[in-house]
């Protein structure tokens, strides 16, 4: 047996007959049996009288918001894995952190929750928790009578607990129950009953022989969970980390000389399926292979292969600072979703602006030159009009050329992908 | 090197690499979620943890605990995600808590505009903790920003031990832009401190010459009691009025009075008699407004705020000195420009702001520098 972890400068403070004091030294006998030194525990508590129990001992300590505790308790089990986390709550915790609980029981991290369960909110007087009984007196008027009272064990149970225990805070052993749901590799749940002199019971019959009586009426729940056992969370986690590997962003070289100088903004407007973000992302990375700066900013809907596609470049040999379009130099019109989310714009274009349109798409009234794309003579599927699209731009060779596209196609696709798009812009490049 | 192609939230990942950071914890939502998307990527495979929590409070609770047992930490959002990390932001305060919490910013109130941007939450994240106690704010322009504010922020993080915000824009967020991060200059990378004298060690003892407690980690050799309630060098629950008081005026003055060493901003200074202040995205549309009026014959000047709170009072005054007008331009309809009246009250402040999910351009922002 180790020393008590009981911090001898602050002796607890409960109100007489209460039964968080019986726990506090069943706690203490635990972390005995287990032979565990005070930097070897960390106590997580929250608000309420559970909150109390981090500064009656000497270990670790991290109190914080209400029903948040479970929270604090895996951050920190997950950068300190050799730590024993042991988390104390009251009921009024289950019920504001609920959300915590089902997660903590879902994931299995290697932590040990003591629920400290008397039935009602005895710090704020007396208000009903998830676990107050319906028949019960207490400080919320008749709302508790509406109520169905909530079975924590139960509960964790079916969100995955792979350890839970109902306990009463009078029974014989408490300590041991205590010690074997620490040992417990996963994580443990251990509920435990008990009586708030200070509110509940004085309005409410509830001994330790009621207590023990309303338990054995309730379904079992007796320590490990067969069909939840399974690997812990924080030692899996770590093995399967190992295999991940970091991949940056590449970097990407200048291979050219830019075909001209000065601001170019680039509008694409399709629909969902055709690969506009894409043919953005490649003719931005063209334009970077010449040294020119790029941006691009898209604008779709949350849909997969349904609703416009609009993407918005700008290449420049300059920095650039704004990144809104004013009046593009070149808009590529491959849908009318796409149409629809830029209507006002046709009207007010340079008459210099270029227009690349699909034969099947139409366009307000338009003051820029139109270039009609025959998708269908040139043999190009939809979702490849995008990309047919650049290299009919990058023949045309004023803001990328073809050379500059091929290279972004090499940085962005590899193996049969690449050779697929490289083969496209050679057909479109040569043909069209 | 050669520049890469990345959105501003690749960038704030990667920058939190670089700084040092092992622990992300998120909850999903857009504009913020690439960078839990980057951080996945990124951090297990160097031996960090990346999860993701079940809602926006988990994913502050969980970052808070991490830090506390010595990891450095990031988080990030949008406006409603700030909301509900509002309560654990006042724990960070108060306890002093590093941590880093990226805000990238979409057009509100409450679930708004996922896709659109905005710089709404500009007062919403100084007071936003119950005790309005200061915090720090950093507001990055473009992706090279979002690297180097992140490893700033971290720093600050560490040498103050408090939240500090990266306030980030949609706009910033998700554009992607070419960008060489080797050129940057890159801050040297700054780790919480550990006191002397470990034996001794009180989580909350501070000194004359140190306004910011040493620091040990949960789970180290020496026992470490954190607490989100009011409490003394001990970190236990104190009543006592006169330790409570000074503490409160610590909090304050150790990011107050120290805002000169964290002074962050960019300046084209003019001969001129007009001053645009911006920050954030709209800030390069301020700078092209500047280009235009330059081009047309009048100078203006510009100061781009980079650290937003504690407000960098000393240095708009002296920048703001030579001009006789500032106009205050930003993605909202009128907040940072109550500081810039009140630092400059003396001076003739006039604001344009918009909040429509668009950007501001440069031909409204150079109208309204003419007066138009």
């Amino acid at each position: 047996m180790a020393a008590s972890l009981l911090n001898k400068d602050r002796p607890p403070v409960f109100c007489p007959g209460c039964s968080h004091d019986r726990i506090t030294g069943a706690l203490d006998q635990a972390f005995q049996k287990l032979g565990l030194a005070g930097s070897q525990v960390a106590i997580v508590s929250d608000i309420g009288c559970s909150g109390l129990f981090d500064t009656f001992f000497h270990t670790h300590a991290l109190h914080g918001l209400h029903g948040r505790a479970l929270t604090y308790a895996a951050g920190i089990k997950l950068a300190r894995p050799g730590l024993q986390v042991v988390v104390t709550m009251g009921d009024g915790g289950q019920g504001i952190g609920g959300a915590h609980l089902l997660a903590a029981c879902r994931r299995n991290l290697n932590l040990t929750m003591l629920v400290l369960n008397n039935f009602n909110f005895g710090m704020t007087g007396g208000q009903f928790s998830v676990t107050t009984p319906s028949e019960a007196r207490v400080g919320s008027g008749f709302l508790n009578q509406l109520e169905k009272p909530l079975d924590i064990c139960q509960v964790a149970r079916s969100a995955g607990a792979a350890y839970v225990k109902r306990c009463s805070s009078y029974q014989s052993g408490l300590a041991d129950d205590i010690a074997e749901a620490i040992a417990f590799e996963g994580f443990s749940l251990v509920d435990i009953w008990g009586i708030c002199p200070g509110r509940y019971s004085r309005q409410n019959p509830l001994t330790p022989k009621i207590i023990a009586e309303s338990m054995a009426a309730m379904p079992p729940a007796d320590g490990v969970v067969e069909e939840n056992r399974r690997p812990e969370y924080g030692s899996v986690y770590r093995k399967t980390a190992k295999g991940q590997k970091t991949v940056h962003p590449p970097h990407v070289e200048q291979q050219f000389q830019p075909p001209g100088t000065g601001r170019h903004e680039i509008l694409l407007l399709g629909n969902a399926g055709q690969r506009i973000i894409t043919a953005g992302e490649i003719l931005c990375l063209a334009g970077m292979t010449a040294g020119l700066q790029a941006t691009q900013k898209n604008e779709y809907n949350i849909t997969v292969l349904r609703g416009p596609s609009v993407c918005e470049v700008i290449l420049s040999s300059d920095r650039i600072s704004f990144t809104g379009l004013g009046q593009p130099d070149v808009v590529i019109v491959l849908s009318r979703e796409g149409v629809d989310r830029r209507k006002s714009l046709f009207a007010e274009l340079h008459p210099q602006s270029l227009v690349l349109k699909a034969t099947d798409t139409q366009i307000p009234d338009c003051s820029g030159a139109v270039h009609l794309l025959d998708f269908k003579k040139m043999g190009v599927k939809p979702a490849d009009r995008a990309l047919a699209s650049l290299a009919v731009l990058a023949k045309a060779g004023k803001i990328i050329d073809i050379e500059m596209l091929k290279a972004a196609l090499w940085l962005r696709f590899t193996d049969k992908v690449q050779d697929s798009v490289l083969g496209l812009v050679e057909r479109v490049g040569s043909n069209n | 090197m050669a520049p890469r192609f990345l959105e501003g939230n690749e960038a704030v990942a990667m920058g939190a690499l670089t700084a040092g950071c092992r622990f992300f914890a998120g909850y999903p939502i857009t504009p913020a979620t690439t960078i839990f998307n980057a951080m996945l990527r990124l951090l297990p495979a160097t031996g960090g943890v990346c999860i993701q929590g079940e809602d926006e409070i988990a994913s502050m609770g969980y970052c808070l605990g991490a830090s506390m047992a010595g990891w450095k930490s990031m988080t990030a959002t949008s406006g409603p995600g700030i909301s509900l990390y509002s309560e654990q932001i006042s724990f960070a305060v108060g306890s002093e808590i590093p941590i880093v919490i990226v805000d990238v910013q979409r057009l509100g109130p409450s679930t708004g505009s996922a896709t659109r941007g905005a710089d709404g939450d500009i007062q919403f994240l100084r007071w936003g903790n119950s005790g309005g106690l200061p915090v720090i704010v950093l507001a990055p322009v473009d992706a090279a920003d979002c690297y180097l504010l992140t490893i700033h922020a971290f720093n600050l993080a560490e040498t103050y031990r408090c939240p500090v915000f990266l306030a980030s824009n949609k706009e910033i967020a998700m554009t992607r832009e070419s960008v060489d991060l080797d050129a940057l200059h890159v801050p040297d990378i700054i780790d919480r401190k550990p006191p002397l004298d470990s034996a001794s060690f009180q989580p909350f003892q501070v000194s004359e010459k140190r306004r910011t407690p040493y620091f040990l980690p949960i789970g180290g050799s020496v026992p470490v009691r954190q607490t989100s309630s009011t409490h003394g060098a001990d970190g236990y629950i104190t009543t006592d009025a006169k330790q409570i008081s000074e503490n409160q005026w610590r909090l304050k003055k150790k990011l107050e009075a120290a805002v000169e060493k964290f002074t962050f901003f960019d300046e084209q200074a003019a001969e001129s008699d007009t001053l645009v202040i911006s920050y954030g995205v709209t800030a390069r549309a301020a700078a092209d407004a500047t280009d235009l009026c330059r081009r047309a014959g009048r100078s203006v000047g510009l100061l781009v705020l980079k650290t937003l709170w504690p407000v960098p009072a000393q240095m708009i005054r002296n920048k703001a000195e030579r001009y006789r007008r500032v106009v205050v331009v930003e993605m909202n309809l009128g907040q940072y420009v109550q500081e810039i009246q009140r630092v400059l009250a003396d001076r003739q402040v006039e604001f344009y702001g918009q909040m429509d999910g668009q950007l501001i351009t440069p031909i409204r922002i150079k109208e309204v520098i003419d007066g138009r």
